[in-house]
């Protein structure tokens, strides 16, 4: 029995058991430590592991070297795999593990299995180290006259106060700032409404009722062409849906369909995902990633999920050559909240 | 000796002419650690960072981190024709057009889901055995930081190929930004070069993604090595094992070999999962568009927690609030949760250490059950936790188990406020229920399932003493008083100052050490194990005197 090192005990609240001390077990030898042909079988092991792995990397290269990249494996109900990755893998997989398997069996057979014992010693430094150093640390406090000369100190936080700035300001070129362009889309009044994945003007009788089409504005892909980038589309994009004019129990405005036929944003008013999944009977819309449920018959407002605003409704008409158009941009911002947006 | 020994032996005395290399070999080789498989938890996620690093850079050489929209005319021929983001594009040229180079994408990936994940085991093991307190807090702290810094970085990764499911991904971060208070407008158009998704995200999080944040961990890691290093390796309690020692193998040969080697089987495993189990198949998710979205989208498993919580969390928003729009539906889920889970988790080991008053050095690792409240809050977390991963896949789970999303939502909602202290009580108990059984086996031995029927009809049960080594474990255990608070004024009639929060202080120790069970004395062992012994010479004493036969379960 012998009592807990107390270097550093506090002085409230410990209570210090019994301290009963067992000796280490003793060692018990392996048969490897013991039989000579043991430990040789052993070290054969260890030998054709590493043999093997050496095999694995000759065979990767010759894998490299044969398969190529085109090549499909059918693994049967597993499914269809690239050969090449499959070949690649398993070769250099079994290669790698090799070499850490005939290592730790190694370590475990043939390397010395007997605990050893370490002390520790208290992790901070000597109290003779520590007033040493505050000794060169007020040394150099005094010589530097950072105390006593308040003005050049006070000078000096003041400096390295204001120095980062450059900084930061330097960030401000990162972007433009936001203006009101969260407020608007490309939606102009007139703007012709296009089938997305063709292209093609739509007309109120191209749509029957229970349907849902992704829709665009007619001059997205010039504008899309011209900006270099999506971020037309990413407001822009509506769903079209047609449902029987008698089902519609409210809209955002008054005249905003065309006899049943009703246009929402297809961003999401939570986060932003694209919302398509459309249940045509309940004239529920779904968003896959947050699930998010709006109804559109009832002005597109919320009925579950952690969106908190109604889907904004595009209002629409035909034009004089019978196409579905817009009756002006989007009467609110499309997608999430932001700060400014109330 | 061979003639490769040799060679090592002359290099080192050449370069110790130039830097000091044999006095830091002459301290370090024979360095002792400790033995246990959880100690080897922290070893997947280097031996991960370390694959990570190695892939990346195979990644780099082909990758291209640029929205500027192509053509695609590689080798897969779904895609052909179609216009997609140069990095999509490139991103589809590593997987089809260089060879291994899918191989080398999906070890990353994997090893990605590793690191992460062994990070946070690792975490539990350091959590429960107590290895976080004196003198490893500030290893906490990196160690939690780097788990906060590789959600970062992973998620950075994961949106680099800008495929459809990423790139949803990226909108949604977009989303949560755009929530945040005053800030959140601006940051998004600073972050994104514009309005999302801009033509610079990409290229900024590339760098972001192979320069800064690697850079940060690598140093993190480094430093976390250098202080276990330092510290010496904790160890469990057992026979021959104290707070002043460590007890194991040396540095050089067993670990060289057992941790090298372990670093070419966690490689190896993580080489032949990407052979065999294809992972994020982009070229099955298509190019992001931002009007496209993909059904049954998942992040990473990491990034689990804090899309369930965006999906549970009730639709509160202030409209308009003083004038400004308040989305308190991202809000609290995606930044208020996340940062007091965080807080909460860097602050852990300091929080501990004031309630219990214990500044000592801790070497020796608790058994979990001897620190009953301390598992029983980490239990409580790992079910705050596992209740928001589950319900990020909650749309799976509902397809999978054919559930209502409703409900599911609903479940989760109220779940996650009446589980996680359900958890704790059970966990508490249960760990009490362990330290009493403890001090039984201490006391009276193991119950040996042996029943004795003496001469007058007594019945009796044969308890045989534990071993040496049992002993050991239980007998480490230190049992720490709950503070008391102070007397409100001292006998001179002076206030005591910060009374309230003393009072506090022991209010919160009495709560966490409150029903812990006494760890027996020596003094109550031998008195036991006396009147054991006693009792013993009584059951032979009446048998004898019986003339029956004495089993020799009683004699041994």
């Amino acid at each position: 029995m012998s009592n807990d090192h107390k270097t550093d005990i506090a002085t409230t609240g410990i209570v210090e058991g019994d301290i009963v001390e067992f000796p280490l077990p003793p060692h018990h030898h392996r048969l490897t430590d013991t039989d000579p042909r043991a430990a040789r079988r052993a070290e054969r092991q260890v030998s054709t592991m590493f043999i093997l792995s050496g095999l694995c990397i000759i065979a990767f290269i010759a894998a490299y070297i044969a398969i190529p990249e085109t090549s499909y494996l059918n693994l049967g109900p597993a499914g269809t795999i690239q050969t090449s990755n499959f070949m690649l893998g398993l070769t250099f997989g079994l290669a790698t593990l090799l070499i850490g398997i005939a290592a730790i069996h190694w370590a475990k057979k043939l390397m010395s299995d007997e605990e050893i014992v370490d002390y520790r010693h208290p992790v901070g430094s000597p109290q003779e180290d520590r007033d040493a150093a505050k000794a060169a640390f007020d040394a150099g406090v005094a010589e530097s006259g950072f105390v006593e000369r308040k003005m050049v100190r006070r000078t000096l936080l003041g400096a390295l106060a204001l120095f980062p700035l450059p900084l930061i300001v330097l960030l401000k070129d990162m972007g433009p700032l936001p203006g009101d362009s969260l407020r608007h889309t490309i939606w102009r009044k007139g703007s012709r409404i296009v089938i997305d994945v063709t292209g093609q003007p739509l007309r109120p009788e191209d749509m029957q009722v229970g349907s849902l089409v992704s829709a665009s504005p007619a001059d997205l892909k010039a504008i899309q062409e011209a900006d270099g980038d999506q971020n037309a589309r990413a407001k822009a994009s509506i769903i079209l849906v047609r449902m029987k004019p008698s089902d519609i129990v409210s809209e955002q405005g008054e005249g905003w369909s065309w006899n049943g036929i009703l246009a929402f944003s297809k961003i999401c008013t939570h986060v932003g995902c694209p919302i398509a999944l459309y249940q045509q009977r309940t004239h529920h819309l779904l968003c896959p990633c947050h699930q998010s449920t709006f109804d559109l018959a009832d002005s597109g407002k919320v009925v579950f999920g952690p969106a908190a605003r109604a889907m904004p409704q595009l209002p629409i008409t035909v034009d004089s050559e019978g196409f579905l158009v817009a009756q002006s941009d989007f009467q609110q911002p499309v997608g999430p909240s932001f700060w400014e947006r109330a | 000796m061979s003639t490769v020994v040799d060679g090592v032996g002359k290099a080192i005395g050449r370069a110790d002419d130039r830097a000091p290399i044999s006095s830091l070999l002459k301290d370090n080789l024979r360095k002792v650690f400790p033995d246990h498989w959880s100690f080897m938890l922290g070893e997947i996620a280097l031996y991960s960072f370390i694959i990570l690093l190695l892939t990346g850079v195979y990644l780099t050489i082909w990758y291209q981190p640029s929205m500027q929209e192509v053509v695609y005319h590689g080798s897969y021929q779904p895609l052909v024709g179609i216009p997609m983001s140069e990095a999509y594009n490139s991103a589809l040229h590593i997987s089809f057009d260089v060879r291994g180079g899918l191989l080398i994408r999906q070890i990353h990936h994997w090893a990605a889901l590793f690191f992460m994940a062994a990070m946070v085991v690792h975490m539990f093991r350091i959590f429960f055995t107590g290895a976080f307190r004196k003198p490893r807090e500030f290893n906490w702290v990196i160690g939690g930081s780097m788990i906060l810094i590789g959600l970062l970085e992973g998620f950075a990764g994961y949106s680099l190929p800008d495929d459809l499911l990423s790139g949803v991904g990226v909108r949604i971060v977009a989303g949560i930004i755009e929530s945040i208070p005053v800030v959140g407008t601006y940051l998004l158009f600073f972050l994104f070069g514009g309005q999302y998704p801009g033509h610079d995200f990409i290229p900024r999080l590339y760098t972001f993604h192979v320069l800064l944040v690697p850079g940060i961990l690598l140093a993190s890691v480094g430093l976390h090595l250098v202080l276990i290093f330092y510290h010496k390796h904790t160890q469990y309690p057992g026979p021959g094992r104290t707070n002043d020692n460590v007890v194991g193998f040396p540095l050089f040969p067993v670990y060289t070999a057992k941790a090298g080697g372990f670093f070419f089987i966690v490689f190896g495993v993580t080489v032949l999962m990407a052979a065999f189990v294809t992972i994020n198949p982009i070229w099955a998710y298509g190019p992001y568009v931002p009007d496209q979205v993909t059904a049954g989208s998942q992040p990473d498993w990491y990034i689990g927690f804090v899309d369930g919580a965006l999906r549970a969390f009730p639709n509160w928003e202030s409209e308009n609030f003083l004038g400004h729009t308040w989305s308190w539906n991202i809000l609290i889920p995606c930044v208020l949760m996340p940062g007091i889970l965080v807080a909460l988790l860097l602050s852990y080991p300091f929080l501990e250490a004031w309630i219990t008053g214990d500044t000592r050095e801790h070497h020796l690792l608790d058994r979990p059950r001897n620190a009953a409240t301390r598992t029983a809050l980490g239990a409580m977390a790992i079910t705050f936790y596992g209740i928001l991963v589950i319900n990020g896949a909650n749309d799976i789970v509902a397809q999978a188990f054919n559930l209502s999303i409703n409900q599911l939502t609903w479940f989760t909602r109220i779940g996650v406020f009446v589980f996680p202290p359900l958890v704790f009580i059970a966990t508490r108990r249960f760990c009490l229920g362990l330290q009493r059984r403890d001090r039984d086996l201490l006391m009276h031995g193991r119950e040996s399932g042996q029943i004795l029927r003496l001469p007058h009809g007594e019945f009796i049960e044969i308890h045989t003493p534990i071993s040496d080594d049992e002993k050991a474990v239980i007998l480490a255990k230190r049992d720490i008083a709950p503070i008391e608070a102070p007397p409100a004024t001292d006998e001179n009639g002076i206030a005591t100052p910060g009374l309230r929060a003393k009072k506090w202080r022991a209010k919160l120790s009495n709560a966490y050490f409150g029903e812990n069970v006494k760890r027996p004395t020596l003094a109550e062992i031998e008195a036991a194990e006396h009147h054991h012994h006693d009792e013993v010479a009584h059951e032979i004493d009446v048998l004898h005197e019986a003339g029956a036969p004495i089993p020799s379960e009683l004699t041994d």
